[in-house]
């Protein structure tokens, strides 16, 4: 159907961050269900098949993000992941997802280093929703 | 073993050798550290050799001759910046005047020898310049730790600061383009929200506060006799509005009126914080049990509470700097990550001890042991 909603998972620990962006997607014609923890989007992960997943990369664990992402990807491969994190501007770790070689273990679509624009968001799911 | 390394500059080949064999087999042992240390000699001849062997590979010990055929070893030290506890010079002299001795001490020599000396005056006095060069380099070291950790306190802070800050400007955003709706009702959330991260930043700066009041040392301490239970009661009673809210029942238990010698002030941050943890992470309906004791010359306080508890991996951080132990059980719960590094700062000042003691979703027991103020 052409004209059902995304479905858009939201993986964050950080609750303002969910509410804002859930808020902002939603305006936008999302469908949005968010996860706080890497073990509840797991939950999540068994009783729906989402459009598109936006992760944080650093939660309970330091890699939880890439951990996830690495589970999104095997189940199913074409499932855009784009990974949020503030460890570039924290810690002064640079990832980029930009040569094949890389793409092929982060398994992740896109990089957004906090803070994110929200049309800067917007616009990378937009690039990878477009059909 | 490490080894100093050590130049001679003197144009008499035989003093050169004759301090090479002294300094040989010689070792000598630091109060504090625990490296032997030896000496690697090495020569030079003239001055010119002297200051292209120093600028190439700076040595720890300089012994310097006096008098050199092209230059003095004032000159020479002259033309040779040496940066603190890098290098240490002895001057060799065979006719040491106090003037020459004030001008060589202004260049930064830091100590003599007069011709002729034994083996043993020689390493008398290696010995002491090793020892203030070796001090000297450890002080700075400290220093230089010390800086950093301040430098990454301040930039977490920064961060910590910026947070709430983000958070709720993202909400008042939000509103302001009323993406939720027209009416306040919708953006109840987002309020809620705001305020809590509101709370949890005016908690951060008042444990900030707390924190250097007592690191600065500049809070005057007023020491005094004190039942303990009074205080704690105190404590009780603050919490007690949010510990009704959810229903949970504080509990003070002691065998007798416990006198101790502090600062009320102090015992009180402490009790202040460890109550309002064990309210904050407790379980709605839980308990709060605090018991007063005495064990060998010190109080003991212990407060037990029956909430989300702490992974080892989590006890192991939990003294540290803005530590706030996150996961979906914690979220709501504000918290600056300051007050057990407050209270480990005042439990030092008693010389006592924090003991955990937690179990997942069991709960905590934070004991605290003081001893009497001196």
């Amino acid at each position: 159907m052409e004209n059902e909603k995304k479905h858009i998972l939201l993986v964050d620990d950080d609750i303002d961050f969910l509410i804002q962006t859930k808020t902002q997607l939603k305006v936008h014609g999302f469908e949005i269900t968010t996860a706080e923890s890497l073990q509840e989007a797991e939950e999540m992960l068994k009783k729906f098949r989402p459009d598109l997943a936006i992760l944080d990369l650093m939660m309970e664990h330091s890699d939880a993000g890439f951990a996830l992402a690495y589970h999104i990807k095997k189940k199913d491969e074409s499932i855009p992941v784009i990974l949020v994190t503030a460890v570039a501007s924290e810690t002064g770790l640079e990832f980029d997802v930009a040569t094949n070689e890389e793409r092929s273990w982060v398994k992740a679509d896109a990089f957004l280093a906090k803070p994110i624009r929200f049309e800067q968001l917007l616009a990378e799911i937009k690039k990878y929703l477009k059909d | 073993m490490e080894k100093l390394r050590t130049l001679v500059v003197d144009d008499e080949l035989g003093m050169c050798l004759g301090i090479k064999k002294a300094l040989r087999n010689y070792t000598m042992m630091l109060p504090g550290m625990e490296d032997e240390f030896g000496f690697d000699v090495d020569m030079a001849e003239s001055a010119e050799t002297a200051l292209e062997k120093i600028t190439e590979n700076r040595p720890d010990i300089l012994l310097l001759d006096y008098k050199l055929p092209s230059m003095s070893g004032l000159e020479l030290l002259e033309k040779i910046t040496v940066k603190d506890a890098e290098m240490v010079t002895i001057m060799i002299t065979a006719f040491a005047s106090l003037e020459t001795a004030v001008t060589a001490v202004k260049r930064g020599a830091f100590d003599f020898l007069a011709k002729p000396f034994e083996p043993a005056e020689l390493r008398a006095t290696i010995k002491k310049a090793a020892e203030s060069l070796l001090y000297a380099r450890q002080l700075r070291k400290l220093a230089l730790e010390k800086h950093q950790v301040r430098f990454q306190f301040i930039s977490v802070l920064g961060h910590e600061l910026k947070s709430p800050l983000n958070a709720v400007e993202g909400y008042l955003n939000l509103m302001d383009s009323r993406v939720g709706g027209d009416r306040v009702d919708d953006y109840q959330e987002m309020i809620a929200r705001s305020l809590i991260r509101i709370q949890g930043m005016r908690k951060l700066i008042l444990d900030l506060l707390d924190l250097t009041r007592i690191e600065s040392g500049q809070k005057k301490r007023e020491m005094q006799k004190v039942v303990l239970q009074d205080i704690v009661r105190k404590s009780m009673e603050t919490v007690l509005p949010d510990a009704r809210k959810r229903a949970i029942t504080l509990d003070l238990q002691a065998a007798e009126p416990i006198e101790f010698y502090c600062d009320p002030s102090e015992v009180e941050i402490v009790m202040n914080n460890l109550i309002s943890n064990a309210v904050k992470y407790n379980r709605d309906s839980g308990r709060v049990d605090i018991n007063l004791g005495r064990r060998d010359g010190e109080i003991s306080i212990a407060v037990k509470d029956t909430g989300v508890g702490l992974s080892k991996e989590e006890t192991a951080r939990l003294f540290q700097e803005f530590v706030r132990i996150k996961n979906s059980k914690t979220r709501n719960i504000l918290g600056s990550g300051l007050g057990l590094s407050i209270v480990k700062k005042i439990v030092q000042l008693y010389d006592g001890t924090v003991d955990v003691k937690s179990a997942e979703n069991v709960g905590s027991e934070f004991t605290v042991y003081l001893k009497n103020a001196a």
